[in-house]
């Protein structure tokens, strides 16, 4: 739970007022100029009507510089940002060639796999001679080769399942997985900030879907108990299955989620659990394995693990592991498998030096050290960050820290300044986060030194006085914090 | 008689006497507040008093009683959840053969060599140099992963290139990147179809077009695969029955190269019946491009349309161009607003960079060398010939699409006896005669009604050896196995 202090929570609606007012007055101004001008397309309806598009048109085109900013180099610890430049006032942004090296915060680099590294790339290169960089065909037809069936094998193991089937992509497993498991009739309970790739999952099976706060036990055995003795929405009948959705870390927030109580609250009702582990796979635990393991969780307890390889093992791809009957049913009726191209040949290879590395069967300790680091960074880095005063939100030994700004004013300013002084952040706004709790989001990676994070905590500090987000004195009492907030979900 | 009416008469009279002395009895007046009340006063009074005595009482509604904790308990006790995958049936335990080489023109398969048809590889360059030489270059520059959403340092100079060359290519002003073919579709139509529009798409397209349409919650109209007077009249009635024009955004939904059946939509008709009826096109390129037209620019080039007429055109990259991903392409407008309203674009990772070069080189040698679409096509027409006698079997694809589809010429009645047929087909030209094939397969969650077959990618690498090969083989399968039949 966030807690907004008052003035802070005023001086943002007040200032998504006024943009809301200054575009109302613009788009007003546009529609006097449109109706002198003539459209190319008479007669079709437009695009987009009226106001689907007045947030992005009025609100994020004013900061379209801090996102989708282009990289000309891997994104490894510190990286190359190309510099952009505007003539329309960041209506359009054009290349140019200069660069800039800068500290990645902002990564997805959890384990430190994202560059050429010194095991993975010359197997991964072996094998792109081998098998050519795609097998332009389906898994059933003729898109499995041995490198397949072997990663599928080591993730089995990895994870401690029985089995497990890979996927070229992570948001395509979520999506095709869940509408082969649920149809209609039965019902699917997922967290309230679950990811896009879940929620259209869910929505594309014709289930019932359900949603519990976030991360509250005591609130999904309520949900859970109402619908299993109400039944289906007006026939009363019973349910055919129940499934929760949870997922590991959430990318939002950096919390992990409370997996023994939302295990036993499953097992009481006999409700399936689906645990999707896209950031906590290969970066918690002390060997890796996840969120099961730092949580002391049985991997037996959970009947469907999916997780994703972009994240910590430097790659694409998402896998699902189960029982070995659930995977047999799984490739025989998942889209994804039946009409997708497998996954390319040296990105498997990829997964499987990772693993490799990780488990430390290619004969080093770098495994350890790797996963060591990464919780030592992250730590260390929110400690820190908590006592210069920030509001660092997420639980200890999450990589993942989002700092909260709220204000839309804010945004841009610590993006540019960030920039500026040569470290890369990543900020979110609305549609992303609610409206009034945008945020900055850091990603911490195993590939950091301690001497970036010692750079990256004084360009923080130095930004966060100039812009005034340290919300918490430094040092912070308990008991004067509690008055005067007003306590938002 | 006259004295029975005259006492009627008088009995009546008597009557009615006796009730207005009884009403203007003074008993039966009164003076409340000023007023005289004269006797109808007081029944009408009363009748008031009853009327209002009846309104006021509540109407019978059983009462409605919440389920007590107890009840609630004991329901959850006793509920019993259906297991969460129906049991395993032998034809579930099917696995595919394993290849152990790279899936060009030939194979290797348990050690043996064999002739591939089943890798969609149409140009035949899976294995190019110039392929191998730029993903090398790209691996040991980049790594393999891009480890970010597009928003969020995920965008790579190969993104942004491989997107302008992709422009270029087509002749269109930008292109869009997404990380894997089947979600290309499935992000770019809810983009554009909300709920309540109406959008009219042909029977046989394959699942990540049916999703799509399904997230999109728009009103869905199938017409006959491929049957464009079934699609007129759709037209001529969506039309009719929605006078209001204004808001409501219509879509025509085809693939240019149908996966399922290996037809080629007729784009000449559809662009004529989009101007007339003003609905946008959405076009599925994806077994197209780098196949038709003169210089493989697809099937605008093939049928003479220009691009600008067609309004979105998406592809995935795993075919012609040999390498994973996709792209969309159309005017401006509508691609920047995917880069916000996408959620596959959006929410997932971005391409691995390697693959994004691969695709780049891979366009520059389709530039190159004309050549191979007129070897394609070579190709495409031996194969044709020579399965044209085949007993048993009937080619049901376009003459020019590079999938060639055979189906059962007397079905066994069911879809899944159709496909055991065809799968027996199958194994027996693998292990008899070295010739790997594959028989489509549905998805339960496919709504795809069309016959199941047998497809065969042909290739510009293939010689002409392999292919007399499979006409042969085919030839000699069909006779053993339907011979059963």
């Amino acid at each position: 739970m966030i807690t907004i202090p008052y003035l802070t929570a005023l001086t943002t609606y007040f200032s998504y007022g006024l943009l809301f007012a200054f575009g109302q007055l613009r788009d007003f101004f546009r529609k006097i100029f449109d109706w002198w001008s003539q459209s190319t397309l008479q007669g079709y309806a437009p695009i987009c009507l009226g106001l689907e598009d007045f947030y992005i048109r009025r609100l994020y085109l004013r900061i379209q510089d801090c996102f989708n900013r282009p990289i000309s180099s891997p994104p490894d610890a510190w990286f190359d940002v190309v510099e952009r430049i505007s003539n329309d006032n960041n209506k359009t942004l054009k290349r140019t060639t200069r660069v800039k090296r800068c500290l990645n915060l902002g990564s997805y680099n959890y384990l430190g796999f994202a560059a050429a590294d010194e095991y993975c790339t010359p197997r991964v290169i072996e094998s792109l001679k081998k098998f050519s960089p795609s097998t332009c065909s389906t898994r059933v037809d003729g898109g499995t080769t041995t490198l397949h069936a072997e990663l599928e094998e080591w993730v089995a193991n990895f994870i401690g399942k029985e089995a497990a089937v890979v996927f070229g992509m992570g948001y395509v497993t979520n999506s095709a997985i869940l509408p082969v498991l649920m149809g209609k009739g039965s019902l699917i309970i997922s967290d309230s900030l679950n990811h896009n790739s879940i929620v259209n999952g869910a929505r594309g099976s014709g289930a019932t879907v359900r949603v519990f706060q976030h991360n509250t036990p005591s609130h999904l055995e309520k949900v859970l108990k109402d619908q299993i003795a109400e039944g289906q929405p007006r026939t009363h009948r019973p349910w055919k299955k129940i499934l929760v959705v949870v997922e590991g870390i959430y990318s939002m927030e950096g919390e992990l989620c409370q997996l023994p109580e939302i295990v036993s609250i499953c097992k009481k009702y006999k409700a399936y659990i689906y645990l999707d582990e896209a950031h906590s796979i290969g970066a918690i635990g002390k060997t890796g394995r996840g969120v099961c393991e730092l949580l002391g969780v049985d991997t037996a307890d959970v009947d469907i693990m999916m997780g994703t390889f972009t994240k910590s093992f430097g790659s694409c791809g998402g896998y699902i592991a189960g029982s070995k009957e659930l995977i047999q049913y799984l490739k025989y009726t998942c889209p994804a498998h039946l009409y997708a191209t497998s996954i390319s040949p040296p990105a498997a290879q990829q997964i499987i030096s990772s693993l490799k590395v990780v488990l430390g069967e290619d004969g080093s300790s770098r495994g350890a050290q790797k996963l060591a680091k990464i919780r030592e960074n992250s730590n260390f880095f929110r400690s820190e960050l908590q006592k210069m005063g920030f509001e660092v939100l997420g639980d200890n030994d999450s990589p993942v820290m989002p700092v909260m700004l709220y204000n839309p004013a804010k945004i841009p300013a610590f993006s540019r300044e960030c920039l500026k002084r040569n470290v890369a952040v990543v900020t979110v706004a609305f549609p992303a986060t609610p409206l009034l709790l945008a945020r900055a989001r850091i990603c911490i990676s195993a590939a950091h030194t301690r001497e970036d994070l010692v750079k990256a905590l004084e360009v923080l500090s130095e930004v966060g006085d100039m812009i005034g987000i340290k919300y918490f004195p430094a040092e912070p009492k308990k008991q004067q914090l509690e008055e005067g907030r007003v306590k938002l979900e | 008689m006259d004295t029975m009416f005259s006492a009627f008469e008088t009995m009546v009279k008597s009557v009615s006497d006796w009730v207005t002395l009884a009403f203007d009895r003074p008993s039966a007046r009164a003076i409340v507040f000023g007023v005289p009340i004269k006797g109808h006063l007081l029944v009408e009074g009363l009748l008031f008093v009853v009327i209002l005595f009846l309104l006021s009482q509540k109407s019978y509604k059983p009462p409605k009683r919440p389920l007590t904790k107890k009840e609630v308990d004991e329901l959850c006790d006793e509920w019993v959840p259906e297991p969460l995958i129906p049991s395993i049936t032998e034809e579930m335990k099917y696995e595919p053969p394993v290849l152990e080489s790279a899936a060009g023109p030939h194979t290797v398969i348990n050690g043996k060599d064999v002739v591939n048809f089943t890798s969609a590889d149409y140009l035949g360059l899976l294995g190019h140099d110039k392929l191998q030489d730029s993903c090398t270059k790209a691996l040991e520059k980049y790594g393999v992963g891009s480890c970010g959403p597009r928003g969020f340092y995920g965008t790579i100079d190969v993104h942004l290139d491989c997107e302008a060359r992709i422009a270029k290519f087509l002749g269109t002003t930008d292109s869009i990147l997404y990380s894997y073919g089947l979600s290309t579709m499935f992000s770019t139509i809810p983009a554009f179809c909300k709920k309540g529009d109406v959008v009219v798409v042909d029977e046989g397209v394959h699942w990540g077009i049916q999703n799509g349409l399904h997230l999109s919650r728009s009103t869905i109209i199938y017409f006959k695969h491929n049957d464009m007077e079934s699609l007129q009249s759709i037209l001529e009635n969506v039309t009719h029955a929605n006078k209001r024009t204004k808001k409501l955004r219509r879509y025509i939904v085809v693939e240019a190269v149908y996966q399922n059946s290996g037809q080629i939509a007729p784009l000449d008709e559809i662009v004529r019946l989009r101007e007339k009826y003003r609905f946008r096109v959405i076009l599925d390129e994806s077994n197209s491009i780098g196949v038709l037209g003169s210089s493989g620019r697809g099937l605008t080039e093939h049928c003479k349309v220009p691009i600008e007429n067609v309004d979105i055109v998406t592809a995935a990259m795993g075919h012609a161009l040999a390498t994973e991903g996709g792209f969309c392409t159309g005017s401006a407008r509508v691609i920047d607003h995917q880069r916000l309203s996408s959620s596959g674009y959006v929410f997932s990772a971005s391409l691995p960079p390697y693959l994004a070069s691969a695709a780049i080189t891979a366009i520059d040698v389709l530039e190159g060398n004309p050549n191979l679409i007129t070897k394609l096509k070579e190709n495409i027409a031996t194969l044709r010939k020579g399965l044209l006698d085949v007993q048993g079997l009937e080619i049901v694809s376009d003459p020019e699409s590079p999938i060639v589809f055979l189906t059962l010429k007397k079905s066994t009645g069911s879809i899944k006896g159709d496909l055991q047929v065809l799968q027996d087909i199958g194994d027996y030209l693998l292990k008899e005669h070295s010739i790997f094939v594959a028989t489509s397969k549905r998805s339960t969650v496919d709504k795809c009604k069309l016959p199941a077959g047998i497809r065969l990618y042909v290739s510009a690498a293939h010689t002409k050896t392999d292919l007399e090969k499979a006409c042969e083989s085919f030839k000699k399968a069909t006779a053993v196995v339907l011979a059963d039949q």
